[in-house]
């Protein structure tokens, strides 16, 4: 009896996570209401980006949003000027949000009442992909600005992703943004995944990415709005 | 830097099944993907700060490190992937985005004392 005895147990360390993010995804479903999380690195621009959308979209639609932040209410403040439900989730030191943290983020709001719920994670290119918040869309965001390598310096959060956006796209002359290198880039560590350029400051491209949004959502939704 | 959050999911997850079969861990057998976004050095680290003053101080964590494999639709078969940046079939240069294996976080095993 000096060998050691080997017991399988064969868990997910985030079950407890995965469970969560499974029941919130019922809950969404069953209140009619599409969800799209946000993840990017500090300062690419997630906030304004976010802003525009609530604002932009607000005639057609009924939206809300969550905001992870480390350990100002400045984002949810500067949310608020769209007249939208925010709500801020401060992480404290944490660099991620995790299922529980919506979950209790949402306590009390009549998910019904919604047609797009957006999330935005806290920034960070590492962390968010490891867990699942029960969204039904992930946007990663770069901007001009970082340059057109960091697909290929964080691949693991390209691929927990749906869809990549390209922010602040006004600026890309002045930084002397590679479009072609950076799309290639995209292509090489998630083929075939859908990219928006645009910029939140101008306007441009906000448009695509809203028939986009509206494809994702009908598609989720069939008979819901036309 | 998620890695201490998972290591205290995994003592807790351990501890659980040992105080169930009322035995010492050894050993935790843990497999991870290179796509987990969970870094290993990290993770060991993690683990020690994360198991200590529990019943599974001193334990071991054993880290088997799983490679990303995809599956290539022209030639119908799974692959390796010969970079994680770049998604291809490492035989015909199909892209492809069908991950087979490599985001695993899984506790395998345990280690008891006999």
């Amino acid at each position: 009896m000096s060998e050691p005895r080997m017991i399988e147990v064969r868990q997910n360390v985030l079950k407890h996570n995965d469970t969560i993010a499974r029941s919130l995804r019922h809950r969404f479903r069953d209140a009619g209401v599409f969800v799209v999380s946000l993840v990017s690195s500090p300062g690419s621009g997630k906030t304004a980006f976010l802003e525009r959308t609530l604002t932009m979209l607000q005639p057609q639609y009924r939206v809300a949003a969550l905001v992870g932040d480390l350990a100002t209410d400045n984002d949810a403040e500067r949310l608020a000027r769209s007249q939208a439900p925010v709500r801020q989730i401060t992480t404290g030191t944490l660099c991620h949000l995790e299922a529980a943290m919506v979950e209790k983020a949402l306590d009390g709001w009549n998910l019904a009442e919604l047609d797009f719920l957006f999330v935005e994670n806290v920034g960070n290119l590492v962390c968010p992909s490891s867990y699942d918040l029960g969204e039904d869309l992930r946007l990663v965001l770069i901007s001009v600005t970082e340059g057109e390598d960091k697909p290929l310096k964080y691949p693991t959060i390209f691929n927990s992703a749906d869809v990549a956006i390209v922010t602040k796209i006004d600026l890309a002359s002045a930084v002397e943004f590679d479009w072609q290198a950076a799309h290639a880039n995209i292509q090489a560590v998630r083929p075939g995944m859908p990219v928006y350029r645009l910029s939140a400051k101008s306007g441009e491209g906000m448009q695509e990415y809203f028939r986009y949004l509206a494809g994702c959502m009908a598609e989720c939704y069939p008979r819901a709005g036309t | 830097m998620h890695e201490l959050s998972i290591a205290m999911s995994i003592v807790e997850m351990a501890q659980e099944e040992a105080a169930q079969r009322g035995c010492q861990i050894e050993a935790v057998h843990l497999k991870l993907g290179a796509l987990s976004g969970v870094v290993k050095d990290a993770l060991l680290s993690s683990y020690e700060i994360a198991s200590s003053d529990t019943p599974l101080m001193g334990s071991r964590l054993i880290i088997e490190e799983i490679p990303v494999v995809v599956f290539c639709r022209t030639c119908q078969a799974e692959r390796p992937l010969s970079s994680i940046q770049l998604f291809c079939c490492d035989k015909c240069g199909t892209p492809t985005a069908e991950i087979v294996r490599g985001k695993e976080l899984e506790v395998v095993a345990l280690e008891m004392a006999s």
